[in-house]
């Protein structure tokens, strides 16, 4: 099986004035991986994930995301994309029905499709009941189901989640992988930043970072073996201890 | 209430509702002093609300509540001044520098930096170099520690931190929990939240809390070895479906995700592993694994909590 590569990032430099935040990252992730994405506070992880999204500018580099240049085609990447992170997601103070239409709307899903695909994702969703209520009032696991499935409403190639599962129950925070596998299944890639570090042994590959370089990346089997550990926490502590 | 002051903290039937939500649904719990005491549970567990109460910032809607025999809500003045919380934002000024902050923290204690300043001089090493700097201006982690140091420059019997380790990475946690553990061994009564089951295993006993309640109360240990019934770690060279299939089997009470295996627990009387390997085996799966394994700290949880949510 051939592997395509969906983000192609070579040499991306990205400088704060003196401080050097991503120093030479070169990797690729293929479609229809689970890719993950860890490093220590500070590593760069957030700066390379802007950048990744369009929303930064490198400052040097050559970096593609679903075929689409970083410096030239950000507009095109925004809508080939999804973005989840636990801080942002969802409108509170805009019922579940609403954040649905507001996500298709921004992500360009035509007006006409707009009310048939809500009532799919309600019913796929089991959230008929409760498509009028404020987000406000719902539990953390019910409102990341949600904000998952807003983001990959419109289909992207790619979606990126950043710290996911933050905070839920041990049980919420399973189901949500069990999405996460699904979503993978049907070919779209995760790329996924999370502090849980059994949550790394769920990806397909694993990149960890350390001072603003890609210090290892590989299967998590293929990692514990080289670092001679047990499990990805302990791969992870020899990595960012060795600093 | 008979006060036992082999007890920092007391509680008995405690009840909290914000509106129609019930944060607290009736909390019982002693805590002895001179431990490294863990609150272990997921966001919206009442933590926060908890420990609101404990450290005098909110009244309990019912309930009695004691911290070194002193009541919360008759004698909040003694309990403040033996008390340091470290709530989960951060408690920092951002527009005064690392030294002013910590100024600012003893002063309102009565207390002065240089008086204490051993409490505080293995965390305070990190942040010298940078004394004269403003808040705003630091690293995460460097908050972190300051807000440590400023939570403890009194020198509480109490320290109360709420979800210390929160979004802060693997190695920075560990580092962390030295520092707690060492302000135990020096006397001081630890009392930490946490969301992170991994975490249990670093305090001398923890609470198990869910959805308003304490599930299990005991030492790492106790509750590991409460665990009833047998759990099974599998894994084959499909997990994704070995999950579904797993799930599929007529005798599967649970199934769920664990690094790179499946926890799976048999329904009561149907522990045959030969049978579920033999099961599995039809379905295709290649390169079967089974062991039967110890319980971690999250299984209890995740078996504590499907049990309480049967009852209802």
């Amino acid at each position: 099986m051939t592997r395509y590569p969906i983000i192609q990032v070579e040499n991306l430099v990205k400088k704060f004035g003196d401080f050097t935040a991503n120093d030479h990252l070169t990797f690729e992730v293929y479609k229809g991986e689970i890719f993950g994405f860890l490093g220590a506070n500070g590593a760069g992880k957030t700066t390379a994930l802007r950048i990744f999204c369009g929303l930064s500018r490198p400052t040097s580099g050559n970096i593609h995301v679903a075929g689409f240049d970083v410096y030239s085609q950000t507009e095109e990447i925004k809508k080939n994309i999804g973005y989840m992170s636990q801080r942002f997601s969802l409108y509170e103070d805009l019922t579940v029905r609403e954040n649905i239409h507001f996500y298709a709307g921004i992500y360009g899903i035509k007006r006409k499709e707009i009310a048939a695909r809500t009532k799919q994702l309600l019913e796929e969703l089991d959230m008929e009941p409760i498509a009028n209520k404020l987000i406000r009032g719902l539990p953390l696991g019910w409102r990341q189901k949600l904000a998952f499935s807003v983001a990959v409403f419109h289909q992207p190639g790619i979606v990126f989640l950043d710290e996911p599962t933050g905070g839920v129950d041990p049980v919420t925070r399973r189901r949500f992988w069990e999405l996460i596998y699904d979503t993978a299944g049907r070919g779209i890639t995760v790329f996924v930043t999370t502090h849980y570090m059994d949550e790394a042994e769920y990806c397909d590959r694993v990149s960890i970072m350390s001072e603003g370089r890609i210090e290892a990346l590989d299967t998590p089997d293929k990692l514990k073996r080289k670092y001679k550990a047990e499990n990805i926490d302990q791969v992870f502590l020899k990595i960012a201890r060795n600093k | 209430m008979q006060s036992n002051f082999d007890n920092i903290l007391q509680l008995r039937g405690v009840v909290k509702s914000f509106g129609e939500v019930a944060a607290l649904k009736g909390i019982d719990l002693n805590v002895q002093k001179g431990i490294l005491f863990g609150l272990i549970g997921p966001d919206g567990a009442g933590k926060t609300t908890l420990f609101r109460i404990i450290t005098t910032l909110l009244l309990p809607d019912r309930g009695k509540i004691q911290v070194e025999g002193y009541d919360v809500v008759k004698q909040y003045r003694k309990i403040r001044n033996s008390v340091g919380y470290m709530p989960g934002r951060f408690s920092l000024y951002q527009d005064l520098t690392v030294e002013e902050n910590l100024n600012f923290y003893a002063t309102i204690f009565g207390a002065s930096v240089k008086m204490n300043y051993h409490l505080i001089a293995d965390i305070f090493i990190h942040l010298e170099p940078f004394r004269k700097r403003l808040v705003k201006n630091l690293s995460g982690g460097m908050k972190q520690k300051l807000a440590l140091a400023c939570a403890i420059i009194h020198n509480p019997d109490l320290l109360v931190l709420d979800e210390p380790t929160t979004g802060v990475d693997a190695v920075s946690r560990k580092e962390f929990w030295d520092n707690l553990r060492k302000l135990q061994q020096d006397g001081m009564s630890v009392l930490v939240s946490t969301p992170y089951m991994d975490e249990a295993e670093k305090c001398d006993q923890i609470a198990l809390m869910h959805k308003g309640f304490i599930m299990e109360h005991d030492t790492p240990s106790n509750i590991i070895a409460g665990y009833s019934g047998n759990l099974y770690a599998i894994r084959s060279s499909s997990m994704q479906s070995l999950l579904h299939d797993l799930r599929g089997y007529e005798f599967c009470e649970s199934a769920y995700l664990f690094g790179q295996t499946i926890h799976y627990r048999f329904t009561a009387d149907n522990e045959d592993i030969k049978i579920l390997r033999n099961y599995l085996y039809e379905k295709g799966h290649n390169n079967i694994k089974t062991e039967k394994i110890k319980p971690g700290i999250e299984d209890c949880f995740i078996h504590s909590a499907n049990y309480a949510e049967d009852l209802n």
